[in-house]
């Protein structure tokens, strides 16, 4: 019952009336985040995460206060997928796909709510997975030395280059962009700087958040320049919202399996949630069959991708907390957040920080329900923020970034780079490039090359060290396999089209 | 397919000058002579191999904007870029205002609601950071002597500014 004391521990940390009222504002706020179009849950912890640590928060509060938001803007996503047609992010094109033909169909109250309830389901059994999971994972990881740490690192950046990406060279050469910009800056065993160029602001190297904001944030101004801010009028009328009782009960199994999917799914590093809802929805079709209509409005198919888009957002935790490698763009984020307020996640995270991992699973626990109740009573509120038009939207949130960014180094140094992410961003996702290896190779090159070095240094520079193990080399044979694997089944996994009107 | 393959050689060009800054990498006595440089070429290595499939496999062109549209995102660029060099001599409000409200019209070129969307966007979220939230380094206004604001400027010059 070691679990049972810890939990009482993490609800001891995050259950004060202070922290219970940062998470409802941040249930709040991000459902708001979430439901703005074009304004993902990536995109907008990550524009939060400057403002939370220039607010002098600590590290408790400052997590609360952030996974509510996380939270919320993975519930929120889905209020754009389902009454616009537009996914706030990738793992919510899977919503869309029944969501917005149920809204269509005069049913989006009822498409609203169950979705929130099966988000509920999804992410809180994903949080008691962690709990079971995490702990057990964080003792494997203890036998981890520098070999296994690079291989796992390899694990990462090649199922996410061969699973999230349309391009297997793409997302390579993406992995190195972000690998290659952490490379710069002081060197920390010689102490000499490193691909600078001479520029002294680039000493410190480049902050991951100036690279996070830039590139989520800025490059969405570009693309809303270029369509002049179309395609986000309300099209579905929202009539009086009740609970559909008989379709939440008519769908209780599939979301218990649709979480089980994407619990898997969010557990294996680099994969994240976009597998995990694209798994759910597809093995729930499989399931139902041609007569299930999958495609023309059922409530199982705005189940099935809620619960296991919410529950790989959770498993996607277990590999960042337990090993510090996280498996989807969102996790990215939150590692950043905990980087930035000087906890480093890994095996010894469970042992020296347990009252902030498991203040955070409390807190995450905290969030679920508090967005629960939040989100039936309160869908509506939610509903007109969708009607806050671009034109205003827009240049708010480049504001925002820009404080941030400001507010953190008060240098325009980091400002200008932060632009020039931006661009790089507009052309890298024009070009079908994806920019979340590019992110984490920012965060974790830092600890890969040090894997490397440490292992090059303890073999003597043999390279053939870092095969030497069990399980280093049951690891790169993952890797190989997470990255040529998916060339192969591209044609059997095909991913189905969002309909359009 | 250009795109792609124009993109590649870019990269690939990229690529070459990082493996070649790799290998000027000043090492000393305690880094060793070749752990710093080890990564850097791996990098360099692995990259220009996915620069040169990408060149000699391009994927189909994406849908390029209008001549006008690209007109419009580089004004829409120096705009950013300018307010990032002008927010320290000027202060919050004047740059935000006009950022805002520049950035606002390119999305939907009607005068009257940009202006107040730049000006509303500026004062409400200036109250909020500096009073609700209390961000300590924000200032509503600064009067910069013409010195000031011709350095500040100059950093976006290539050669002539910049510290």
């Amino acid at each position: 019952m070691e679990i049972l004391s810890n939990l009482a521990l993490g609800f001891s940390v995050a259950l004060s009336p202070y922290t219970l009222f940062l998470a409802v504002c941040g249930c709040f706020l991000g459902t708001i985040i979430g439901a703005l179009p074009g304004l993902g849950p990536s995109n907008g912890v990550a524009i939060l995460i400057p403002i939370t640590f220039t607010l002098g928060l600590d590290a408790t509060s400052a997590l609360v206060l952030m996974t509510a938001v996380y939270y919320g803007a993975m519930y929120g996503g889905r209020i754009s997928s389902i009454l616009l047609n537009i996914p706030g992010d990738e793992p919510a094109l899977m919503t869309t796909l029944d969501g917005y033909p149920m809204a269509k169909q005069g049913r989006a109250g009822d498409a609203l709510v169950l979705s929130g309830v099966a988000s509920f389901v999804g992410a809180f059994l994903a949080t008691v997975g962690l709990m079971l999971l995490a702990p057990t994972l964080a003792r494997v990881a203890f036998y981890f030395g520098p070999a296994e740490y690079f291989a796992l690192y390899m694990l990462a950046f090649c199922t996410l280059g061969g699973m999230a990406s349309n391009n297997q060279a793409k997302a390579a050469l993406a992995a190195c962009i972000g690998l290659g910009i952490a490379m710069v800056g002081v060197d920390s065993s010689s102490g000499l700087p490193r691909l600078t160029g001479g520029n002294l602001h680039l000493y410190d190297g480049v902050d991951f958040l100036v690279a996070i904001v830039g590139l989520f944030a800025i490059a969405e101004i570009f693309f809303f320049i270029e369509s002049h801010g179309k395609g986000s009028s309300l099209g579905v009328k929202l009539e009086k919202v009740r609970v559909p009782w008989k379709d939440i009960f008519s769908t209780k199994w599939t979301m218990l399996r649709a979480s089980g999917v994407g619990f898997i799914a969010g557990v294996l590093p680099g994969a994240g949630a976009s597998l995990g809802s694209f798994l759910a929805y597809m093995s729930e079709k499989s399931i139902a069959g041609d007569k299930g209509g999958f495609g023309t409005g059922v409530p199982k198919g705005v189940a099935a991708p809620e619960a296991g888009n919410n529950s790989a957002a959770g498993g996607a935790l277990v590999p960042m907390l337990t090993l510090g490698v996280p498996g989807s763009g969102t996790t990215a984020v939150l590692l950043a957040l905990l980087m930035t307020l000087n906890i480093t996640p890994g095996p010894t995270l469970f042992t020296d920080n347990a009252d902030v991992v498991w203040g955070l699973i409390a807190s995450l626990l905290i969030a679920n329900v508090v967005l629960l109740l939040m989100n039936v009573p309160m869908v509506k509120i939610f509903v007109r923020v969708l009607t806050v038009p671009a034109w205003v939207l827009l240049p708010g949130v480049t504001m925002v970034s820009f404080v941030g960014i400001y507010s953190l180094t008060g240098s325009y140094f980091d400002l200008l780079l932060m632009v020039g992410f931006g661009v790089l961003g507009y052309f890298l996702r024009k070009l079908d490039v994806p920019t979340v290896p590019v992110i984490l190779g920012i965060l974790l090159g830092g600890n890969m090359e040090d894997a490397l070095r440490r292992a090059m240094t303890l073999s003597d520079g043999d390279p053939m060290y870092l095969f030497s193990s069990p399980i280093a080399v049951g690891l790169w044979a993952f890797a190989i396999a997470g990255f040529i694997a998916p060339m192969f089944l591209r044609g059997v996994l095909k991913k189905p089209q969002a309909i359009t009107d | 397919m250009a795109a792609d393959r124009i993109f590649g050689l870019i990269a690939l060009i990229t690529a070459v000058a990082y493996l070649a800054a790799a290998s000027q990498i000043q090492t000393n006595l305690f880094s060793g002579e070749f752990l710093p440089k080890l990564f850097p070429f791996l990098i360099g290595g692995v990259a220009a191999i996915c620069a040169l499939t990408i060149v000699f496999k391009p994927d189909p062109d994406p849908e390029w904007p209008v001549a006008g549209t690209w007109i419009n995102m580089a004004l829409a660029v120096l705009v950013l870029a300018v307010y990032a060099v002008m927010l320290t001599p000027l202060g919050f409000i004047l740059p935000t205002a006009i950022a805002a409200g520049v950035l606002s019209y390119q999305i939907s070129p009607r005068a009257i609601p940009a202006t107040l969307s730049g000006i509303g966007l500026s004062l409400g979220l200036f109250v909020l950071f500096k009073f609700a939230l209390g961000l300590g380094n924000i200032v509503a206004y600064r009067i910069p002597t013409a010195q000031k604001l011709w350095d500040a400027f100059a950093i976006l010059i290539p050669f002539v500014g910049g510290h």
